[in-house]
């Protein structure tokens, strides 16, 4: 039983249908070792155990009874930018530490009907901004391989949670790279899908245009498994979008039995010399080059392209992610709901005082930021050139996919850096820079671990996919992890037992 | 005069009408109007637009501006801002987008509204009104539109419900509108208010809103601005929310009389927003631009641009209603009813509509005695009683079925007077037979058979024989007279006509 919180989800499904545990016993494990080790990392804002526990017990009743959904009685847990009926959703932040959601937000619900058990809501960064969750109103999390360092952002309670071993999955979001790059820090797979695969219904926007829900695990098949029910045309988003819709389980299932000693015989892999420029890590691009060679000697062909120059994209990126965040958080307002200032002499001072103390610097930096960029007369210098922009970054992504089927780079430039390294907003932004472009062009990417530093951090390889693709990067990761053994690596949190 | 066969161009040429100068200045108004859209529910939620509840009852989490929500276009306004752009004459906007405009206010939910500021769904377009309507210096003027564009409402702060404090009613947030705003092509505020009244007709015509001002559903908003004659244009002020005809013409010219005091005194008008008290008949400043917004536009990444396909638009065109100037016509030419009749009659589609269905039954050639029917009795009684045509309680084919009666001569014009008021009764019951029920149950039925008649004038004759001698001297007016005792006699149901006849002949 020590041992259940190391098992893919998968194992947890097959274990749950024969019967070796039930989903009371595997939902009380994780429970357990929540409350005993995540003081350590500070991954969960709100803890849900006693519904858990009931619906742990309503799951098996179920499975006696005959219900064959894979997922029921599988435990989770999602990202605190969720909104969940009567539970707390906070988004990381002061402005939101009383909300309670009256409705669940379309995923939520979504996994809720797959029957999986939702252990609570985890940490992040405020309102999805920033890169090393240390921005949180809840507090920085610790990276479960080390906890003098960070986690990643936005998504990092998310990933450290997995990596820690206390849910198998857990639901992330992506603006520019916030489940790929803690994906990356926590030696995960996480996967950002195409932009209007998932409902963003209930999702808090940050940058509309550019958020999009996905999932995090510890392979790619547990990725596979939580996407699986996230996806679909919703009619409540009117930019999610009905598109055949793929079994990426099956899929996965289909290549493995398909796949010889050459797996990868016909995949052509775009490298981009601009993504393995200057402020890489050199043990990053060693392993990240290690990996690529490891592909290629399992069939895959490596092939040059071009990208947009990723400095021009992050600039791209810090222009039009605030602008749209301004504008998302001007409802936080202390009027209706959430954070409001005590005793306001008036309107303004009400509106001013509450939105100072509510939101944390970060925020207010990007808000200021987006402001400045949609104000009149500086409007076309910025937003609309930077919107010009963004469509030559999706032109050169076209290109580049004329002559390869994925896109491989580094996911991060660095492994998890330390909290106290305390980097200025410009150089943690850098940390965004493989991964932005993606955001901006929609289309699908998943980070998967491909070793360690010297200090035994996790590094990760991005692949990035065409549009709608997200089952052809599963099945390339998954393939990948038949024949390595990156991903079954685990953390310090994830050995100790309780 | 038929404005639809009035050359455009003659019409869009403003003559410079000297007599509309005040004191020697040339007014400019340009005008804006928020028109809400008859669909049943908002314009980005599922929550019911209904008018009156209690606060906040009429608001999904979409209104409300939770966290995490998001707007989902509905189709319902984009049919009804076609239909309004076809009835403009517009350029419409096949390709449009829904932008953002930013800024605080407690009783907007997101902290911006959503709005099409970039691509809107109609273009330029034009209305052709008539000024002063109905009185002898009328004139025909095109007034030019520059655009109209969707949009959702805002809700309303309440100040008066708790002392102290300000309540936000958020029941009217997200109501779909359209905006219209025109060229500043008026000249006067008679001109504002044709024009005003011209776009109220229409919209109701076109059944895309209730458009009842008391309620919010049709709000004005004027730019007005003096100049001397050939100068540039003055600096303008906005008149805000007016919400009554009469209340819109009062506003504009005490406006103009302020700003005309201000340069007669050498001062400079200040660009501003206005307020109407009616109470004190005054315009006064309720902001100046110093304090104006900037509103950050910006394309909404909520909603994806709606394209409309020309199939569309073509099916929408095949739908459409006839519109005002073309039906009122249409009603001069082919019907041959006076300019006069042909506007009350085209007042409101459903008038229009009603008189059309009285028409069907009993022929065109009878037009002109329906049109009287409609214009005189009925509207007269629905008037009388505040009801609009569409809950009459007589209904076209129990009209028209009277007016048959009165063209097989079974009712005299005085006996039809009593069915109308019996059938305004609903003494007839609900079926279309209800002016023969009533004619039955009254006995009301006109009294043409010649024998009948002819023993009844004899009688008169007979007990009358002063009054014979004095028209035998040659007094008309007894004739009158006699007529007069046999209708008595025949309780008013003899035919007047062949009373005069029959008289005459037995007269000599």
């Amino acid at each position: 039983m020590s041992e259940l919180h190391l098992l893919s989800t998968e194992q947890l499904i097959t274990g749950l249908q024969n019967k070796q545990f039930s989903s009371a016993e595997l939902t009380e494990h994780y429970i357990k070792r929540i409350d005993a080790l995540d003081s350590k990392i500070n991954s969960f804002i709100t803890h849900t155990s006693e519904t858990a526990r009931a619906q742990a017990k309503a799951a098996d009743e179920l499975r006696a009874q005959g219900d064959q959904r894979p997922l029921l009685g599988v435990p989770m847990a999602h990202k605190d930018i969720f909104c969940t009926q009567g539970v707390l959703t906070t988004c990381g932040s002061k402005m939101l530490h009383n909300f309670v959601s009256p409705y669940d937000a379309t995923i939520v619900s979504n996994i809720d009907k797959a029957g999986m058990i939702s252990l609570g809501k985890l940490n992040m960064d405020e309102f999805a901004m920033g890169s090393d969750n240390s921005s949180s109103y809840y507090g920085t999390v610790q990276n479960p391989w080390n906890l003098e360092r960070v986690p990643g952002g936005s998504s990092g309670g998310s990933a450290a949670a997995v990596a820690a071993g206390f849910v198998p999955v857990a639901t992330g979001s992506d603006t520019g790279g916030s489940i790929r790059q803690p994906a990356s820090f926590c030696g995960l797979t996480g996967i950002k899908p195409t932009y209007g695969r998932v409902s963003r219904f209930g999702m808090i926007a940050y940058a509309s245009s550019l958020d999009q829900a996905g999932s995090m695990g510890r392979s790619a098949k547990d990725c596979a498994y939580l996407l699986q029910p996230m996806i679909g045309h919703d009619p409540r988003d009117a930019t999610s979008i009905k598109y055949e819709m793929p079994d990426y389980v099956q899929d996965i299932n289909d290549a493995q039995a398909a796949a010889g000693d050459k797996p990868f015989e016909g995949l052509r892999i775009g490298v981009a010399k601009e993504y393995f420029g200057t402020g890489l890590d050199s043990e990053v691009e060693q392993a990240a080059r290690a990996a690529l060679k490891k592909y290629e000697e399992l069939g895959a062909t490596i092939v040059e392209v071009n990208i947009t120059d990723p400095e021009i994209t992050l600039a791209t990126y810090y222009m039009l992610a605030p602008a749209e965040a301004s504008s998302n958080l001007s409802r936080f307002d202390g009027v209706r709901f959430g954070y409001r200032c005590e005793n306001p002499t008036d309107l303004i001072d009400l509106y001013t005082r509450s939105r100072s103390e509510g939101f944390g610097p970060e925020v207010q930096r990007r808000i200021l930021t987006g402001t400045y960029a949609l104000s009149a007369g500086y409007f076309d210098a910025y937003y609309t050139k930077a919107q010009k922009i963004r469509r030559l970054i999706v032109k050169d992504f076209d290109e580049a996919f004329a002559s390869c089927d994925v896109i491989a780079s580094p996911t991060a430039p660095t492994a998890a850096y330390k909290l106290s390294e305390d980097l200025d907003p410009a150089t943690m932004y850098l940390g965004d820079v493989y991964t932005i472009a993606v955001n901006l062009a929609g289309l699908p990417a998943l980070s998967q671990p491909v070793g360690l530093t010297t200090e035994g951090l996790p590094i990760g390889l991005q692949l990035i996919g065409k549009h709608w693709q997200e089952s052809q990067l599963l099945t390339t990761a998954h393939l990948f992890q038949q024949h390595t053994d990156h991903h079954l690596q685990h953390s310090t949190i994830a050995k100790e037992t309780v | 005069m038929s404005t639809a066969t009035t050359d455009n161009n003659a019409v869009r040429e403003h003559a410079v009408r000297k007599e509309l100068f005040v004191d020697g200045y040339e007014v400019v108004i340009g005008i804006e109007i928020h028109c809400q859209l008859n669909t049943e529910s908002k314009i980005f939620s599922s929550a019911p637009t209904d008018f009156g509840h209690e606060p906040n009852s009429q608001a999904s989490i979409v209104d409300l501006g939770l966290p995490g929500v998001l707007p989902v276009l509905n189709a319902g306004v984009v049919d009804r801002a076609l239909k309004f752009g076809i009835g403009v004459n517009a350029e419409l906007g096949l390709f449009n987008t829904f932008d953002r405009k930013n800024y605080f206010y407690p009783d907007l939910p997101k902290g911006y509204q959503i709005t099409q500021m970039a691509n809107p769904i109609v273009g330029v377009g034009y209305i052709d009104v008539v000024v002063n309507e109905g009185e002898k210096n009328e004139y025909p003027k095109r007034m030019g539109i520059t655009r109209a564009h969707l949009e959702e409402d805002a809700g309303k702060s309440v100040h008066d419900a708790v002392d102290g404090m300000t309540g936000v009613d958020l029941n009217r947030a997200g109501t779909p509108l359209i905006e219209i705003v025109s060229e500043p092509d008026m000249r006067s505020a008679h001109e504002a208010l044709a024009y005003i009244k011209a776009i109220h007709q229409l919209v109701t015509w076109l059944g895309i809103s209730d458009a009842v001002m008391a309620e919010g559903s049709f709000r004005c908003d004027c730019n007005v601005s003096v100049r001397k004659p050939g100068a540039d244009l003055g600096t303008r002020t906005e008149l805000k929310n007016l919400n009554s005809f009469r209340f819109i013409e009062r506003a504009i010219n005490r406006e103009i009389e302020r700003q005309i005091d201000i340069l007669e005194d050498g001062g400079k008008v200040v660009q501003a927003t206005m307020l109407y008290d009616p109470e004190r008949d005054e315009t006064r400043v309720m902001r100046t631009k110093e304090d104006a917004n900037d509103y950050r536009y910006f394309p909404d990444p909520d909603l994806l641009p709606v394209r409309i396909e020309q199939h569309t638009v073509d099916a929408i065109k095949a739908a459409m209603p006839e519109l005002p100037v073309a039906r009122r016509a249409r009603f001069e030419e082919a019907l041959g009813l006076s300019e006069y009749d042909a506007r009350i009659l085209t007042g409101s589609r459903q008038i229009a509509d009603y008189f059309e269905d009285v028409v069907a039954e009993i022929g065109q050639q009878d037009a002109k005695m329906a049109g009287n029917w409609v214009m005189g009795d009925l509207l007269g009684a629905l008037n009388k009683d505040d009801t609009d045509i569409i809950d009459s309680p007589i209904s076209a084919k129990q009209l028209a079925g009277m007016l048959k009666r009165i063209k097989d001569d079974t009712l005299s014009g005085k006996l039809a007077k009593k069915v109308f008021s019996a059938l305004y009764e609903r003494e007839g019951g609900d079926g279309d037979d209800a002016a023969d029920k009533i004619i039955k149950d009254k006995g009301l039925k006109q009294e043409t058979d010649t024998g009948a008649i002819k023993a009844m004038v004899e009688e008169v004759i007979a007990k009358n024989e002063a009054m014979v001698e004095e028209y035998r001297g040659g007094k008309e007016k007894a004739f009158n007279g006699l007529v007069g005792q046999v209708m008595k006699a025949s309780r008013g149901s003899a035919n007047p006509q062949q009373v005069n006849q029959i008289l005459k002949e037995l007269l000599g």
